[in-house]
């Protein structure tokens, strides 16, 4: 901003560059206080964390404050709690986004046809997505998941009573398989988004190009295979590079559902780096933590600007 | 100002390039299927079954939720399920005297004053991406989505450290502002998808005839891109009503939101899940509603303007 001020008068004599750049900056004005604004909030912390992430830094010793370089680093890398949370994290995350993608795409099928009540049907699906999380991750802690009186169970028991079994098995989900219970509950709620996103991309097929492979005497699992599925790949990568990026800093189900347990069963990195923060008060390792994190989610986000790029590319040659 | 415009021809060069491209109304768009087009092909009653078999064992949590917010919590509490007991509204009334209605202030509080502030941000700023283009837009835009990308985990401890600093812990307005950026790229994404739309010849006559920039904006662009607006906001809504982990760490009794009224109300609890699921009921209607009149737009909003 600073240059444009100051070289612009008659810094250069060719006529109009004056005029031009104002016109620049008039045309560059109503982007500034968004720019500026998202920069401060965003970028500010970050630069934070990474000098943070340099320090020895726990609250509980708070005379022991330093510069110790990439030790953290070293730290987190090596730390067999971290790399458990890895683990976790690349399991919950790999599992979730795969199941609701194969669900998502399932319904999505189905909702691409015309059938009675479809509309509210279409609007029932999406609820799971528009739960509040944490209300979602609380209602299947307690009304799904319960041992003693939570609706799978006390489904199983029904059933077991219909059938003449007597009483139905007593699991507790929660306690018995951690993260399967907690990969559930995500499923639920995420399965809904792949869906509309994978609708979105079934009704963008071309009618035309369907219409003559019927004619062509293609079958319907034909025209799926090689028609539907080779024109959907844009839109699963896009569910799937969203959906992990959304998934991968799941907090409150954790939270929720397992605080991280039994044990660190369930401790993704997120929730780890809570701990490592608020419970340890280990501030420098913390930060080095979240630095491994943003540089994991770099990765992938990379792939999905790809995606993003080349769908918003074709938008634009419409 | 009259001589600040630079002349036809270089106001020419500084447009879009591709604007051109644009110009014949996306031949192709005909030729794709619309939800609600009857092309769709029809499915027979076993597809309608198992369409509705899916559908029915997706929603049954939230009608579950729903019907148990409803009953006493001795037939909450039973197995198997009392699915027939007698219905009450009575959890309702016991979650309002439990004092859930400031947490509920404090939502609507942090989710509308951001998203306003969103809009105020981003209206403008999609209008320098789309209808006057600055040079290298793309870039910019593609900047603000890379924003949204990074992990707010690995963000909380700076920001938790920067707002005790600033004395700010425990106050609303930490979250508007911390909500206001988290939506900022999504809305700016948006917006300019919406905002491409406005055809640029309408644009064009307008300025011809001689409309200011206000009357443009007023009375060319503002019809068109009303139903963007609405939707960009009632996204931003959504996700900054449902938002949890800044909340939970960063306020603690004066500006707490719904979900930290959540889970705080079950610790303290013995029988509760009656009341739970009245809590869960009503801290998710807001959002059930805005969901429901935005699902066209929904998917528009979350595959960030990519999908139209």
């Amino acid at each position: 901003m600073a240059t444009a001020a100051t070289t612009a008068p008659g810094a250069r004599p060719r006529t109009g560059s004056t005029s031009q750049r104002a016109a620049r900056w008039r045309r560059r004005a109503p982007l500034l206080p968004a720019l500026t604004f998202l920069v401060v909030v965003t970028q500010i912390p970050f630069l934070v964390t990474l000098v943070i992430s340099s320090l020895h830094w726990n609250v509980l010793q708070p005379g022991d404050k330093g510069f110790v370089g990439l030790h953290n680093y070293q730290t987190v890398f090596t730390d067999p709690r971290l790399r458990n949370a890895v683990r976790n994290t690349v399991v919950l995350t790999a599992s979730v986004v795969l199941v609701s993608l194969v669900l998502g795409l399932l319904l999505a099928v189905l909702l691409d046809r015309r059938f009675p009540g479809r509309g509210v049907a279409r609007t029932l699906l999406i609820a799971p997505f528009l739960v509040m999380p944490v209300a979602a991750a609380l209602l299947w802690k307690h009304a799904l998941y319960n041992p003693d009186y939570g609706l799978l169970n006390g489904t199983l028991n029904a059933i077991w009573r219909a059938v003449g079994a007597g009483e139905g098995p007593q699991v507790d989900w929660v306690s018995d398989y951690p993260m399967t219970a907690v990969v559930a509950a995500l499923v639920w709620q995420w399965t809904p988004f792949m869906m509309l996103i994978l609708l979105a991309g079934l009704q963008a097929q071309p009618g035309d190009v369907l219409e003559a492979a019927r004619v062509d005497g293609a079958s319907g699992i034909g025209i799926f295979r090689f028609i539907t599925l080779p024109h959907l790949r844009q839109y699963m990568e896009l569910s799937v590079l969203l959906g992990s990026i959304y998934i991968v800093q799941t907090f409150d189900a954790i939270f929720t559902i397992t605080q991280g347990g039994p044990g660190t069963a369930t401790t993704t990195l997120p929730y780890e780096i809570y701990l490592t923060m608020f419970r340890k008060y280990e501030y420098g390792e913390a930060a080095a933590a979240g630095v491994v994190v943003v540089i994991g989610t770099i990765i992938v986000a990379t792939f999905a600007l790809r995606v993003i790029s080349s769908l918003f590319r074709e938008e634009m040659a419409r | 100002m009259t001589t600040l415009t630079p002349p036809a021809e270089q106001r020419a060069t500084t447009r879009r390039p591709d604007r051109g491209a644009r110009l014949p109304r996306r031949p192709g768009r005909s030729r794709a299927r619309k939800a609600s087009d009857d092309q769709a092909a029809r499915g027979g009653p076993v597809w309608a079954l198992a369409a509705w078999a899916l559908t029915l064992l997706f929603f049954a949590p939230v009608g579950w939720m729903v019907l148990t917010s409803l009953h006493k919590e001795a037939d909450a509490a039973t197995n198997p399920p009392s699915i027939f007991a007698p219905l009450t509204t009575g959890n309702y009334g016991l979650l309002f005297d439990r004092g859930v209605a400031p947490f509920l202030i404090n939502s609507a509080t942090a989710s509308i004053v951001s998203t306003v502030l969103v809009l105020a941000l981003a209206t403008p700023a999609a209008y320098a991406l789309a209808i006057k283009p600055v040079e290298k837009w793309t870039d910019v835009l593609f900047f603000f989505l890379s924003t949204k990308f990074l992990p707010a985990i690995a963000a909380l401890l700076p920001i938790y450290l920067i707002v005790k600093d600033l004395g700010m812990l425990d106050n609303v307005y930490t979250l508007v502002i911390l909500y206001t950026s988290m939506n900022l790229p999504i809305a700016v994404w948006l917006m300019q998808s919406f905002l491409a739309e406005v055809p640029r010849e309408i644009l064009e006559a307008a300025e011809v005839d001689g409309a200011g920039l206000l009357r443009v904006l007023w009375q060319v662009i503002r019809p068109i891109a009303m139903p963007g607006i609405a939707a960009t906001a009632l996204i931003c809504f959504i996700f900054s009503w449902n938002e949890f982990m800044f909340a939970v760490n960063l306020t603690a009794t004066r500006a707490s939101t719904s979900p930290v009224f959540l889970v705080g109300f079950i610790s303290s609890q013995g029988l509760f899940l009656a009341k739970l699921c009245a809590a869960a009921t009503l801290v998710s209607f807001p959002v059930l509603v805005a969901g429901f009149a935005a699902q066209d737009k929904l998917v528009r909003g979350l595959s960030l303007g990519a999908i139209k």
